[in-house]
């Protein structure tokens, strides 16, 4: 019997030869994760109800990143990261990776991926909604709540319905103009925030495997903002080479059969597609940029899990490069070694960071910070009225901040382009 | 659990995110400290855009000046309830409100979970949209046994989904009960 590659890896985690989507199923985890916001809460429950000789089930399979809140002078965010720290002393907790020290990795999904926790065939869970991400990578995974987590914490078990696949084939070459964000905040447009609801989001197509991993982690993050339970891409040699360069533990390759059953399929011709926006207040809003060009700004963002990896900022900086930005434009690297990278990496012999910091960009440290609002300090947090255009995941009522605020989210050619303008720009304008 | 929860509605529309039931900036109080967690209580629905806050006519405040508890008990929901964000705080928020039970045409699958694992409130479907027909302030019972919810402000009655696949966790209380009644957890 035919099966998509998410129902083999499910299959293969609940210990069947195979699963029917609908099907709940108890899963064998292989990772869970957790961060500062809701790593506290999710000790807590843990203790709760194990009891004051809680074990965690494998201590080698808990990664925990602190990478929300955490260049801020708000007390009581402090305390979580301090709470995430006392644990991982106590139990001694082997992969933590504590801010303020040279461990520090950023943005919890892309620190994953680089730490070589995402292996193909594997099964994933984390305590929030974008660890989707890691299915760029082959693998299962998947957010859940504070109790499930304390749950597996506990058992290294946790229940699942098994997904309907549905397929998004993109066919051809992806223009230069184009960035894995325009696919998917076209995807959205066509699904809606909640067409994909208990759903996987399998991608592939020609234009998928020439992306690199980067460009695939843009595509499976916002499967949750179809309301997607996962999002996946089939491994390959390209992410063969990605984890061997990362980890020697073994991973495993699934592909969908041929005649695999499919909720719905999407073809698209890749070379037809243009530059995307999602408008405000929901990332389904889709339009072009073209069509909404000429949209007065007030700040621009290039960041987060979804646009602050180094392919993100090596396209905002080919358009940046010699130019000037006419509204406050941040530039925050997803996780330390994007950063470092942002250094290392040059066009035409300036690195990635002069050109940033050339054009008048506001370079930052790395973690969320305003991509989800956080508290009042966080550095390019929306106030007011403000206008932003953002390579960020998410556009719903005061996600940045402010719920006054209006965000359009845009590929990091389309915010670099509309950053020199000040207004919605067209990015081909500058290719 | 209550087989009949009596209270009064509270009406929002589609796509309520848990930023809206939640906004980011409160998810740092304590969850377990019995005055501090009051503040999720306090905050919740804050995020909700003011006129869509409480329909028909919007621009109903859920929780009024100081208070952590609200007067309205049931929340009906349109498409998509809780989507966006995976917070957990969320459900955590509108049961220190005093929310019971949710009633929506469809709930985002984290939001869902949480709350059935959580044990935190009934998300209850129903088959159409009741936005419409039900008002913000509305008397309203929920019978859970017959999966029946009545207005007894307009005097309407509406069948709900029944709770499926999931009631045995309900049942038991969250997702731990039920892993101990059914042997799974010592
Ligand atoms: S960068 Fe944004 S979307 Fe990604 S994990 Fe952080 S808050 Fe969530």
């Amino acid at each position: 019997m035919s099966m998509t590659l998410t129902e083999k890896i499910l299959a293969k985690a609940s210990h069947k030869n195979r699963v029917e989507p609908g099907e709940n199923v108890w899963l064998d985890v292989d990772v869970l994760m957790t961060h500062d916001v809701c790593g506290p809460p999710t000790i807590g429950i843990w203790k709760r109800e194990f009891g004051n000789n809680a074990k965690i089930w494998d201590k080698n399979k808990l990664v925990i990143f602190p990478d929300h809140y955490i260049f801020t002078k708000n007390p009581q965010a402090n305390r979580n990261v301090e709470l995430l720290r006392e644990f991982a002393s106590e139990y001694n907790i082997p992969n933590y990776y504590d801010v303020g020290t040279d461990r520090y990795k950023g943005v919890c999904h892309i620190a994953l991926a680089e730490e070589g926790y995402d292996i193909p065939g594997t099964v994933l869970f984390g305590t929030d909604s974008h660890t989707c991400t890691s299915g760029a990578f082959g693998m299962f995974s998947t957010g859940v709540g504070n109790t499930d987590a304390a749950f597996i914490m506990g058992t290294g078990k946790i229940w699942e319905k098994i997904p309907q696949s549905l397929k998004f084939t993109f066919e051809g070459k992806l223009p230069p103009y184009l960035t894995a964000k325009d696919l998917i905040l076209k995807v959205l447009g066509e699904i809606t925030t909640d067409g994909g609801t208990y759903c996987a989001l399998e991608f592939d197509g020609e234009a998928v495997y020439d992306l690199s991993m980067d460009e695939r982690m843009t595509l499976t993050n916002m499967a949750i903002e179809g309301g997607a339970m996962n999002g996946i891409i089939a491994a390959d040699e390209v992410t063969e080479a990605y984890v061997k360069q990362r980890t020697n533990k073994p991973y495993e390759i699934y592909l969908s059969d041929k005649d695999a059953k499919y909720k719905a399929k999407y073809v698209f011709d890749t070379r037809k597609l243009e530059p995307s926006v999602a408008k405000p207040h929901s990332p389904d809003n889709y339009d072009t940029a073209k069509n909404v060009s000429g949209t007065k700004l007030t700040k621009a963002y290039v960041g987060s899990c979804t646009g602050g990896k180094l392919s993100d900022f090596v396209s905002a900086a080919k358009i940046l490069m010699g130019n000037k930005v006419s509204v406050p434009t941040f530039i925050v690297p997803a996780s330390t070694f994007v950063a470092q990278q942002l250094e290392e990496e040059s066009i035409s012999g300036i690195s990635l960071k002069q050109i940033f910091e050339n054009a008048g960009c506001t370079v930052a440290q790395s973690s969320c910070a305003a991509c989800l609002g956080g508290p009042m300090d966080t550095i390019g947090r929306a106030v007011d009225n403000e206008v932003v255009i953002s390579t960020t995941n998410r556009n719903f009522p005061g996600r940045m901040g402010s719920k006054k605020s209006s965000v359009y989210l845009a590929s990091p050619l389309t915010v670099a382009a509309s950053a020199i303008n000040g207004v919605i720009t067209d990015p081909r304008d500058f290719l | 659990m209550e087989k009949t929860i009596k209270g009064k509605a509270f009406v929002l529309g589609n796509n309520v995110d848990t930023d809206q039931i939640i906004p980011a900036e409160h998810l740092v109080y304590s969850l377990t400290d019995s005055e501090e967690k009051k503040k999720y209580g306090h905050f919740a629905f804050s995020g909700v855009p003011s006129p869509q806050s409480g329909l028909p006519n919007g621009n109903v405040a859920f929780i009024n000046g100081e208070n952590y508890a609200s007067e309205f008990n049931i929340i009906i929901g349109g498409a998509n309830f809780g989507c966006g964000s995976s917070r957990e705080h969320a459900p955590f928020a509108l049961e220190i409100a005093g929310v019971k039970a949710i009633i929506a045409e469809s709930y985002a699958r984290i939001f869902f979970r949480n709350s059935v694992d959580g044990g935190f409130l009934l998300p209850y479907e129903t088959p159409s949209k009741l936005s419409d027909k039900i008002k913000t302030g509305d008397e309203l019972e929920l019978h859970v046994d017959t999966n029946l919810l009545k207005d007894l402000t307009s005097g309407e009655n509406f069948s709900l989904r029944p709770l499926g696949d999931i009631l045995p966790i309900i049942e038991a209380g969250d997702i731990f009960k039920y892993a101990r009644q059914s042997g799974m957890l010592e």
